[in-house]
């Protein structure tokens, strides 16, 4: 099991979030005017990243807030957890 | 002649309702008044409004409790506390803190009715909630003035630390699952409700 720092609460057990999948995903802010591959891009296609990858993560059995975790998919370490709005300590997000 | 009938039970002597030997006994404190409230932290009205209606602080400290008499203050979330008071209150405290709230970009709730307060006592309460919480329950981790939210099992709870026990506050819906769940796992302790 992973032990996940909420950034309120401290480390807790990950029976405690749940996972929102990828970080950053920006809404498009005329989609109008994006075309049909451009819409699915947005709402469906995800990065398959191996290595570090930005998460959204909630701390459901918790105080129920969202924030960000860089984990590694590969050795599931966590390298950053953050607040929505911050960047992670020493790196782009 | 005596006024007052004395009922005893044959059993008296086994003291049923609160066996000295068992190592979880469980009380319901039920009917408390439950209030949600939500506000900003960084408006120093909001706070002042609280401790003029409670006389309590609000805990701005992640996890951490402020009582007084028969009200605690729990930290839910950044924006986000509960009030426990004695039965039969919620209806003069929500009122009174609308009041003193007005104007502000906060919320009172009287979700009294959603969930239930249980003590458990006993030389394993720790241990019962052991088998199903992955908080760290020892003192040196979670001591008096602390809460956390986490689960027993499937259930969700708002844990509290007792000077000699545990407070547990559980949804309506899960109180079933709830006591059942401390009933199976503290049979290898022995188990006792009192009220
Ligand atoms: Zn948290």
């Amino acid at each position: 099991m992973l032990l996940i720092t909420c950034p309120w609460c401290g480390p807790r057990a990950e029976s405690e979030f749940s996972c929102g999948g990828e970080a950053h995903i920006v809404r498009p802010k005329d989609p109008d005017a994006l075309s049909d591959a451009e819409w699915a891009d947005y709402v469906f296609y995800r990065t398959n990243t191996k290595g570090d990858h930005a998460e959204q993560w909630v701390h459901t059995y918790g105080c129920r807030r969202w924030f960000n975790v860089i984990r590694n998919t590969v050795t599931y370490e966590i390298k950053a957890v953050y607040k929505p709005g911050e960047t992670p300590a020493g790196g782009e997000a | 002649m005596s006024e007052a009938v004395r009922l005893q039970s044959p059993l008296v002597g086994f003291q049923l309702d609160a066996r000295a030997d068992a190592g979880v006994i469980l009380r319901e404190r039920a009917f408390c008044s439950h209030l949600n409230l939500r506000g900003e932290q960084s408006d120093p009205a909001f706070a002042a409004a609280i401790k003029q209606v409670l006389g309590l602080e609000v805990p701005f400290t992640p996890n951490t409790t402020t009582s007084a008499g028969d009200q605690t203050l729990y930290w839910l979330g950044p924006d986000e506390w509960l009030l426990v008071a004695a039965p039969e209150q919620a209806a003069t405290l929500e009122a009174a803190l609308r009041k003193a709230l007005a104007g502000q970009f906060a919320s009172v709730v009287d979700i009294s009715g959603g969930q239930t307060v249980v003590e458990l006592r006993g030389g394993n309460a720790r241990d019962v909630l052991a088998k199903g919480c992955p908080l760290d329950l020892h003192p040196r981790a979670f001591g008096v003035g602390q809460c956390a939210q986490s689960h027993l099992a499937k259930c969700p709870l708002l844990l509290r630390p007792l000077a000699d026990g545990f407070e547990v506050v559980v949804r309506r819906s899960f109180s079933d699952y709830f006591f059942s769940w401390i009933e199976d796992a503290a049979q290898e302790y022995g188990f006792s409700v009192v009220s």
